[in-house]
């Protein structure tokens, strides 16, 4: 091998070490939304983005392909499962002409929808199930959300228990504030009264036992996005 | 007196027989890859090990033998779910940098002439390479040019391999946004049971290959240094 060659042979493999050990440098498995990890969360956030498509429907599914409803698992982030408090009803707050809080009969009153789509877990199961509730759309329109308020926080009244969406997502026409799952009105494992589902979201940011939805200017984090989940969390 | 100053020829691109058996590009993207396809999988099979099943939930695949195993976890990288997840989504772009530099270089370069598995030229010779690994034929048949069959179905193999597992991972990134991809590899679950089986395929095929380098420690010093053109055969 000639000398020319091999010099460059080793700047080369010296530069391309020197980036894949840069890289991982900035790798902290720990504080993965940091350094390199971190970085990378947001090129890829941007990917999920420039990917999203606000018109495209996930696919219905048929009644036969529904998971037995024992393979759909619950899963709580408490020791319990948390009962509603008493005179429970779904705030709407932030950036709206009108804030609203609905009980569970003013949501059943509102023009209703049903979906039935895969949902995609961060731990990666899949499964299937139907769900009944209002379009978040349907109530943005009915408060009267500011097209300014680009994020939307859903909080549960479950302490703690809270995520930040993209608006593009939370108007989704598969995003909905679910009250019925398979028919039945939704049960407490599944985050009654009220749950937010989407058929655009791993299963993480679909937070439970509803408060709360705020549209604001800023996003904020989440109680799995705060651990260190990805926020966008796209599918 | 000083010599007088020697003027090099412009120099042409050799043709691909007569060029060193692995030029700087392979090299470099070949040892960069191996850092990356580790830190792939590795994050990988700690992403599977928050759910060490295949198919959807409640309808595991009977032929996988290994549900409910977790991967062993000195072959793990990311530590837990969600830094696992960040390694993963975040060196998936450098192994595909990488991919990409090697197979335009692979196209550009003519490479793909000498490596590249054709049934007409190689078919034969690999499975008398085969018969004769397996002790079954004592003549080895002699390499055409820089590979033998044998060596050609399996290289090429890998890259075949390599596009279905980034086209699969894609589909598990992104199961809605590209529905028709999810579609063609037989849904999300199925998606997800490809990417394993591909990268199964790929460690037996690294297994093998480190075999056959040890055995032939030649062709490891020519995938670090380059290694001499072959010899010009007397006119």
């Amino acid at each position: 091998m000639r000398g020319a060659t091999r010099r460059r042979f080793l700047a080369a493999a010296v530069r391309s070490a020197g980036v894949v050990a840069l890289g991982a440098v900035g790798c902290d498995s720990r504080h993965p939304q940091a350094g390199f990890l971190g970085l990378m969360e947001r090129a890829n956030e941007r990917f999920q983005r420039a990917l999203f498509d606000p018109g495209r429907l996930a696919p219905e599914l048929s009644e036969e392909e529904e998971s037995d409803p024992a393979d759909f698992p619950a899963y709580k982030i408490g020791p319990i499962y948390p009962p509603a408090p008493p005179g429970w009803a779904l705030r709407v707050t932030g950036l709206v002409a009108r804030p609203l809080a609905l009980g569970l009969d003013d949501l059943r009153r509102l023009p209703g929808t049903r979906t039935r789509v895969r949902h995609h877990c961060v731990e990666g199961w899949s499964a299937v199930a139907s769900w009944e509730g209002v379009r978040l759309s349907e109530v943005a329109r009915l408060a009267g959300a500011d097209p300014r308020a680009r994020y939307v926080e859903f909080r549960s009244f479950e302490p703690g228990y809270f995520s930040s969406w993209d608006l593009e997502s939370a108007l989704h026409p598969q995003t909905i504030l679910a009250y019925g799952m398979n028919g039945e009105l939704l049960a407490r494992e599944h985050g009654a009264p009220v749950r937010l589902y989407s058929a655009v979201k791993l299963g993480y940011k679909m937070v439970k036992y509803l408060s709360e939805v705020s549209f604001l200017p800023v996003r904020t984090g989440g109680y799995w996005e705060d651990q260190g989940y990805e926020w966008f969390a796209g599918v | 007196m000083l010599p007088a100053p020697q003027v090099e020829p412009r120099r042409r691109p050799l043709p691909v027989e007569r060029r060193r058996p692995q030029p700087t590009l392979i090299r470099v993207t070949h040892w960069v890859n191996l850092v990356l396809f580790t830190v792939m999988a590795g994050s990988g099979l700690r992403i599977l090990a928050a759910y060490p099943r295949l198919g959807e939930r409640g309808q595991d695949y009977g032929w996988y033998p290994f549900q409910g195993a977790s991967p062993p976890a000195a072959l793990t990288l990311g530590g837990w779910l969600a830094g696992a997840r960040h390694w993963h989504f975040a060196f998936a772009w450098l192994f595909v940098a990488n991919a990409v530099v090697y197979l335009v270089y692979f196209v550009a370069s003519g490479e793909w002439r000498r490596r590249l598995f054709f049934p007409r030229r190689d078919a034969r010779n690999a499975w008398g390479t085969l018969l004769h690994d397996l002790h079954l034929r004592r003549a080895e048949p002699a390499p055409v040019g820089l590979y033998n069959g044998m060596q050609r179905l399996a290289y090429t193999g890998v890259l075949a391999a390599a596009v279905l597992l980034v086209l699969s991972g894609l589909a598990l990134f992104e199961p809605v946004q590209l529905p028709r991809l999810t579609a063609l590899l037989g849904g999300y679950d199925s998606a997800r049971a490809i990417h394993l089986l591909v990268l199964a395929a790929l460690a037996l095929f690294t297994v093998v290959h480190v075999v056959q380098v040890a055995l032939h420690p030649r062709t490891f010093v020519d995938m670090t240094l380059g290694g001499r053109p072959p010899a010009e055969e007397a006119p």
